[in-house]
């Protein structure tokens, strides 16, 4: 299926590569961005990489739609000729799963809850077939995840489990949304992981929080020395599972400026995904031996 | 025009009395990265903040104050000069009423303050030389849910002391008493239309459904912000039956999360529209019927909640019509004096 061009108004042209979530849709996405930033084309002010389609955003005084367009059918046509590869990186996020502050978040808000007897982490595990919540917490941390969008507030990433989908995880979000959400929550809704930037509203299910900032515009951390928002579309994602006391220490390591976030960088083959999704992402997790 | 006055060198000091209801320091706004999620700012009706600034003498995009509904009291230590458009909220000094768009001076240890707001939702404030505050990412803009920019990230609180820059115009400070002229105000009306592209999701909707919403009053609703604006009184709109997507969810207004235009109109679960503006949330799973065309943004920031507004849809050729008949005015406002 070829992608849908549609106007966003005079400033937007938006395109959905697919109506439907999926790791080649996203592919599509962040190759043809990609391509078009390098391109660094008069009046394109704003090239935003989505889940399954993108958006940019132009100067309609500067280039006309129709020769956006042309330059972005032409960039995708292309695309399909060569064995797609994806330069990035992978980092592992601690995560203190079933922490004390989302579970008090979570409390307020049982009336807004498909299930308001059970934690957020009982429901999601139950939807997915897990006997537990640490086998659910084991599926959610054991393979990598690709940063398929950062947006909705700054420096928030979507991120798309890459496995099977058969495996993939998937949970409704909230009924209706709560009005507070801890700040660096580990949250889920629909097929999408994500981690709140800052405290606020949010739709999806709280499952944990990770001690490491990502957003900051005061650029305090390390890791956020370069720039104030520390996701970028196309990062790769491992969580790891920490306890109470390892979350502290770390919360503590950060204040010093002395926690370093292991960080490597990889390429990402999707046809190597596809062709064995099951063994692939351990391949691509060996780039984190040695980081820790 | 006043010759430079060695005396007026920006560096005044206006002290927050009172806060007003939502008061933020804004500018053109910044580009560049909306794919990280930091969305534009910037003044809502940018035509009124830059019309601002020039009847002051200021460069076009100094930062000025923007003043929601009801404005702030602010108390200056030294002379100053002020020009207010946008809503109409009549400017006082030490309580004495002074006219609106026109350039007025505020004395040392003087409070300028504001009547509500008539008509119009916003007024803009701009104070010689500008505000002064850091550029963070190539802009002054406050961006609220990111508490990026502006003072401290934020809107004013009582308390907050600001100062003055040196962003004055290459003709100087204007003279007191220079006006704006009536044709280049930005009208103010308790009806709007409001010019909108369809497309997007809009496949998602039955079109009698779609037909009807585009023929329907709407009501600004008391959520009205600058992030978006929710409307009511309309009928919930009829969803096309699907199977969903994977990764949509299961709302019929639900799409895989994609990014929102700035200006384009979401309607979660069919009922109450939501047209973003510049603190938009910048993605999100809810499908959208189209987009408000780029020369009627500034209109929306000068909606009050209980304002009745009606789209109507309109050619790519017609929204860039109305683009450059936007630029136009807006040169006449660059060469008025």
């Amino acid at each position: 299926m070829p992608s849908r061009y549609t106007l966003g108004g005079d400033e937007h042209l938006f395109v959905e590569v697919s109506e439907s979530m999926s790791l080649d849709a996203f592919f599509t996405s962040i190759l043809v961005t990609k391509e078009l930033a390098d391109r660094a084309i008069p009046g394109v002010t704003e090239i935003c990489p989505a889940n399954a389609s993108y958006q940019v955003r132009f100067d309609p005084d500067v280039i006309s739609v129709a020769d956006l367009r042309a330059e972005l059918e032409e960039i995708e046509a292309g695309i399909g000729d060569h064995d797609a590869t994806l330069e990035t990186r992978v980092i592992e996020f601690p995560v203190y799963y079933g922490d004390p502050w989302t579970h008090e978040t979570l409390m307020r808000f049982r009336d807004r809850h498909q299930d308001p007897d059970s934690t957020d982490l009982e429901f999601a595990a139950r939807a997915n077939g897990y006997a537990d919540v640490e086998q659910f917490i084991e599926a959610h941390s054991a393979t990598p995840w690709f940063v398929s969008m950062v947006g909705f507030v700054a420096g928030l990433p979507f991120m798309y489990q890459m496995v099977e989908r058969s495996k993939q995880i998937q949970v409704p979000k909230y009924l209706r949304p709560r009005t507070d959400t801890p700040r660096l929550t580990v949250g889920y809704g629909g097929c999408f992981s994500c981690i709140y930037s800052v405290r606020g509203a949010g739709g999806y299910q709280m499952f944990g929080i990770t001690p490491v900032p990502i957003y900051d515009p005061e650029q305090q951390p390390a890791h956020l020395r370069d720039f104030m928002i520390f996701f970028k579309p196309g990062d790769i994602v491992k969580f790891r599972p920490v306890d109470r006391a390892e979350y502290d220490a770390i919360v503590e390591a950060v204040d010093r400026n002395e926690y370093q976030l292991p960080t490597a960088p990889v390429t990402f083959s999707l046809k190597e995904f596809e062709a064995d999704p099951a063994a692939y992402p351990t391949t691509i997790l060996e780039a984190l031996d040695g980081t820790r | 025009m006043a010759p430079a006055d060695p005396t007026r060198q920006g560096g005044t000091t206006i002290e927050v009395v009172k806060p007003g209801l939502v008061t933020t320091v804004q500018d053109q706004g910044r580009q560049g990265f909306y794919h990280l999620g930091i969305p534009p700012a910037g003044a809502m009706d940018q035509l009124s903040f830059r019309a601002a600034n020039l009847l002051l003498g200021n460069e076009e995009t100094a930062a000025v104050l923007e003043c929601a509904l009801m404005g702030p009291e602010l108390r200056f230590s030294a002379p100053t000069r002020v020009a207010v458009t946008g809503a109409a909220m009549t400017p006082t000094v030490d309580g004495e009423p002074r006219s609106g768009n026109t350039v007025i001076e505020v004395g040392a240890g003087q409070t300028l303050g504001f009547g509500f707001a008539t008509a119009g939702a916003r007024a803009y404030v701009a104070v010689e030389g500008g505000i002064d505050v850091p550029e963070v990412l190539g802009s002054r803009s406050t961006y609220g849910l990111g508490g990026l920019g502006g003072h401290e990230g934020r809107a004013l609180k009582a308390g907050d002391v600001l100062r003055t820059g040196s962003s004055v115009g290459a003709g100087g400070v204007a003279d007191v008493g220079r006006e704006l002229p009536e044709s280049l105000r930005m009208p103010l009306g308790k009806e709007r239309e409001l010019r909108m592209i369809p497309g997007l999701y809009d496949y998602r909707v039955v079109p009698e459904s779609l037909k009807r919403f585009l023929t329907e009053t709407w009501t600004v609703g008391s959520e009205a912000d600058r992030v978006g604006y929710r409307l009511k009184g309309g009928t919930p709109l009829e969803f096309v039956d699907r199977e969903p997507p994977f990764g949509a969810g299961d709302d019929p207004s639900n799409i895989t999360d994609a990014c929102y235009p700035i200006g384009s109109i979401q309607v979660p679960s069919g009922k109450e529209p939501i047209i973003l503006h510049r603190d938009a949330v910048s993605g999100g799973g809810y499908m959208m019927v189209g987009t408000v065309i780029s020369a009627d943004m500034d209109v929306i920031g000068q909606l009050p909640p209980n304002t009745k507004v009606t789209f109507t849809e309109v050619t790519l050729d017609e929204a860039l019509q109305a683009r450059a008949d936007r630029a136009a005015h807006l040169e006449r406002l660059r060469t008025a004096w």
